[in-house]
């Protein structure tokens, strides 16, 4: 499969997300400079982490008008596999690919530990490899990872499924203190109506060799390699 | 012409930055203090002299790009 990796001015989770994907998992995986506008034959797009554009006037609030990110809405829109990690959540969340928003976290600290998420869905090209009841542990470094949605939407959220992981402690429970940064239900990572972009705060291009502390966010890379080889999504243009 | 924008976090929003700064100020022996909100403000020069269509520009700049709908609100007067 091959992946497109966007790299805005300041993204730095690039090199690691094409880590992962290309010497972890073995899979093609090319830098996309934010200026290009064409995302070639990729089969699925990464949106990575980091400070685009040093986080100005509001995280990835002018990453979004890069270039390439209209050659991402249009591969969204023809049903490409779209994932938003960190930086990347918030760039899709302010393009309006994914409901809601990315706020300062509760506490004000910048969080950077080891979390534990629950899949709420394996019906999802992100999450269909996910082994029932496995909880997920996965690095987040974030000062502005809290989500914010208003009731509607987060009503219409759950309704449909959208809602793809949640933070949770080591027991499954999702609980307060099990929430790094404040986000409404605990939300750690959503996709859309169509199921086809998905966005989360934490990192699973740093989860996936045990000798960085878990391997767990492989699972959410193989969901997308296995969503990708076993029905007919479409090429990028 | 000089835009002045106000941008503030919507109601429905929490805001612990607002929270610390008051906290700070109640510490420092402000008191009578109920709430602090912190926003940003933007000032943009303009030339022309055209005051509606640079404001009708500039509320669709605001909607689109310079505020976010979902967290927050914002004031535009133009001088």
């Amino acid at each position: 499969m091959n992946f497109a990796v966007l790299q805005f001015p300041a993204s730095n989770c690039d090199q690691d997300a094409v880590h992962a994907l290309r010497d972890v998992l073995g899979h093609s995986a090319r830098y996309v400079w934010h200026k290009e506008t064409s995302l070639c034959d990729a089969d699925a797009v990464i949106v990575p982490g980091g400070f685009s554009y040093g986080d100005y006037l509001r995280c990835g609030a002018i990453a979004r008008f890069s270039p390439v990110m209209q050659a991402v809405q249009q591969f969204a829109t023809n049903g490409g596999l779209v994932l938003g990690i960190c930086n990347g959540f918030q760039v899709l969340c302010e393009a309006g690919l994914l409901s809601g928003a990315l706020i300062r976290n509760r506490s004000l600290q910048f969080r950077c530990e080891h979390v534990y998420l629950k899949t709420l869905t394996t019906d999802s090209p992100f999450t269909n490899q996910v082994p029932e009841g496995k909880l997920l542990r996965i690095p987040i470094a974030h000062g502005e990872g809290c989500y914010f949605a208003d009731d509607e939407t987060l009503t219409h959220l759950k309704a449909n499924n959208q809602i793809l992981w949640q933070y949770c402690n080591a027991q499954g429970d999702v609980t307060e203190q099990a929430n790094p940064n404040g986000s409404l239900w605990n939300i750690a990572g959503i996709c859309n109506e169509r199921r086809n972009v998905a966005g989360l705060m934490p990192h699973p291009e740093r989860a996936c060799e045990a000798i960085l502390g878990s391997a767990d966010g492989r699972l959410i890379f193989e969901s997308v390699i296995h969503a990708l080889k076993s029905k007919t999504v479409p090429k990028a243009a | 012409m000089k835009a002045k924008i106000i941008i503030t976090p919507k109601k429905a929003v929490v805001d612990p930055q607002g929270k610390a700064v008051q906290n700070a100020l109640e510490h420092m022996g402000y008191s009578g203090i109920n709430a602090v909100h912190v926003g940003k403000y933007l000032e943009i020069e303009l030339n022309g002299a055209d005051m509606e269509t640079a404001r009708r520009r500039l509320d669709e700049a605001c909607h689109r790009f310079l505020s976010n709908p979902v967290i927050e609100d914002y004031k535009l007067e133009i001088e």
